[in-house]
């Protein structure tokens, strides 16, 4: 299969990378893993006149920690991520979803950038940013923009990005007592349905709690009736009554071969037990 | 608007150089401007790994890379891994094992096994099956592929 023809640029800045997007307007598309991009160009589901490559660019690395605040690179990889010895022991959360992300190869050119651009509703890491309060740096014209990643993802497929900017990192504080859990597609490993849970715990009690859901709906979303059942939950033995109520509570669940809507319901209640279980036993 | 233009990737330890349209496929360059065919195009889809190459020493699917984005980069095929007439440890594993039938998955999945061991000389049986979950085979069932990786992966020990 073979895309459209497209100009190709590599951008030597993240500056250089903006100016090229201006210039390219609606027919431009930033490249870094190429591993949503480039199988949908081969499909012709995407057809770009001008892919601008910023994935070898210094700027958009590193995995940083400042005053118990991390930070990620938006072209960091899921293998740099999932092998980061400060996310192990700071944010394990994080460096497990990203190890367990489609297969090797994939983990070796796809980015966590790209995945939160993306928003595929079946992609782990949106939910495990929204668990755990992330913020989305981005990058335009006008100078830096920072969105809550529960505001950035906003439908299927679609996000809080101008034509115009660049996602260049995410930034979370340290959480140790948060956990991903997903019932996944065999082949692909995409979440059919995935719940990230990242409690605040005081001895077995839990304080407070965010709970977010990706691939049982549109896009990664809060279960904020779980979050608010955890309040004061004694845990382990409080998850199963708390999350139990999780899947109905969804406005919009999807259904295809895989999983038919009241499956994925019934899952999401088992899957953010099974979450937050594992967070709970981190503390 | 996509004029081809110049890279030059090294591939097999060996620089090549050419003019290409950006949209051209890393398998598709190595398969047709250098006529490295051991690298294979399968699903193309990005799914059964048959492409597998190391791009820059970690395994990629060649069919979702374009060339461009190659340009600079160290590239090894499975065309690359053998010491003149000695086999890579994998490919005498794959040998003695057995492990192919059609043989059309077996470079990229000698090339996946080649990443795996670099990152984990020592796999577990669990972390050989997962190492190599990006290639789809269709004959053998895996079983005999393990048993050519344990193998290769006992036979690097010793040496």
């Amino acid at each position: 299969m073979i895309p459209t023809a497209f100009e190709y640029r590599r951008a030597g800045s993240v500056a250089e990378a903006l100016s090229l997007l201006q210039e390219g307007g609606p027919e431009a598309k930033l490249l870094a893993g190429g591993h949503s991009l480039i199988p949908m160009m081969k499909q012709r589901l995407a057809e770009p006149g001008l892919l601008i490559d910023i994935g070898g660019l210094d700027e958009l690395r590193g995995i940083q920690e400042d005053g118990g605040e991390i930070a990620i690179g938006a072209a960091m990889t899921h293998a740099e991520i999932a092998a980061s010895d400060l996310l192990r022991a700071q944010a394990p959360i994080v460096a497990e979803t990203a190890a367990n992300i489609g297969d090797a190869q994939v983990r070796n050119r796809g980015t966590i950038g790209g995945s939160l651009a993306h928003a595929d509703p079946g992609a782990d890491l949106p939910a495990v940013m929204v668990a755990l309060d992330a913020t989305i740096a981005l990058l335009g014209p006008n100078g830096e923009r920072k969105v809550q990643a529960e505001d950035f993802f906003q439908d299927i497929l679609t996000v809080d990005l101008a034509e115009d900017e660049i996602v260049t990192g995410v930034c979370f504080q340290a959480c140790r007592s948060a956990a991903y859990a997903k019932l996944e597609q065999r082949a692909s490993k995409f979440a059919l349905v995935g719940v990230a849970a990242a409690l605040s715990l005081d001895g077995g009690t839990c304080s407070s709690a965010r709970v977010a859901v990706t691939g049982a709906s549109s896009h990664a979303q809060r279960l904020s009736g779980v979050e608010g059942a955890l309040a004061g939950a004694s845990l382990p033995d409080g998850a199963a009554s708390a999350a139990s109520g999780a899947g109905d509570a969804l406005d919009f669940v999807n259904e295809d071969l895989h999983g038919s809507e009241e499956y994925r319901r019934a899952m999401t209640a088992v899957f953010a037990r099974r979450a937050i279980e594992a967070a709970a036993g981190r503390s | 608007m996509s004029e081809p233009v110049p890279i030059t990737i090294n591939v097999n330890g060996r620089k090549r150089s050419a003019m290409v349209e950006p949209r051209l496929l890393l398998v598709h360059f190595l398969r047709e401007s250098l006529n490295l065919t051991g690298t294979h195009v399968g699903c193309d889809t990005s799914q059964c790994g048959a492409c597998t190459v190391l791009l820059d020493g970690s395994s990629a699917k060649s069919c979702t890379v374009f060339a461009v984005q190659a340009d600079g980069s160290e590239v090894q095929t499975i065309e690359g891994l053998a010491d003149g007439d000695e086999l890579h440890p994998l490919q005498d594993g794959f040998w003695e094992e057995h492990g192919l039938q059609c043989g059309y998955c077996t470079p990229g999945m000698i090339m996946s096994a080649v990443n795996l061991l670099e990152e984990n000389p020592a796999p577990s049986e669990a972390e050989i099956r997962e190492g190599i979950s990006g290639n789809l085979c269709r004959c053998t069932g895996y079983q005999h592929i393990v048993n050519a990786i344990q193998h290769a992966a006992e036979r690097m020990a010793q040496s």
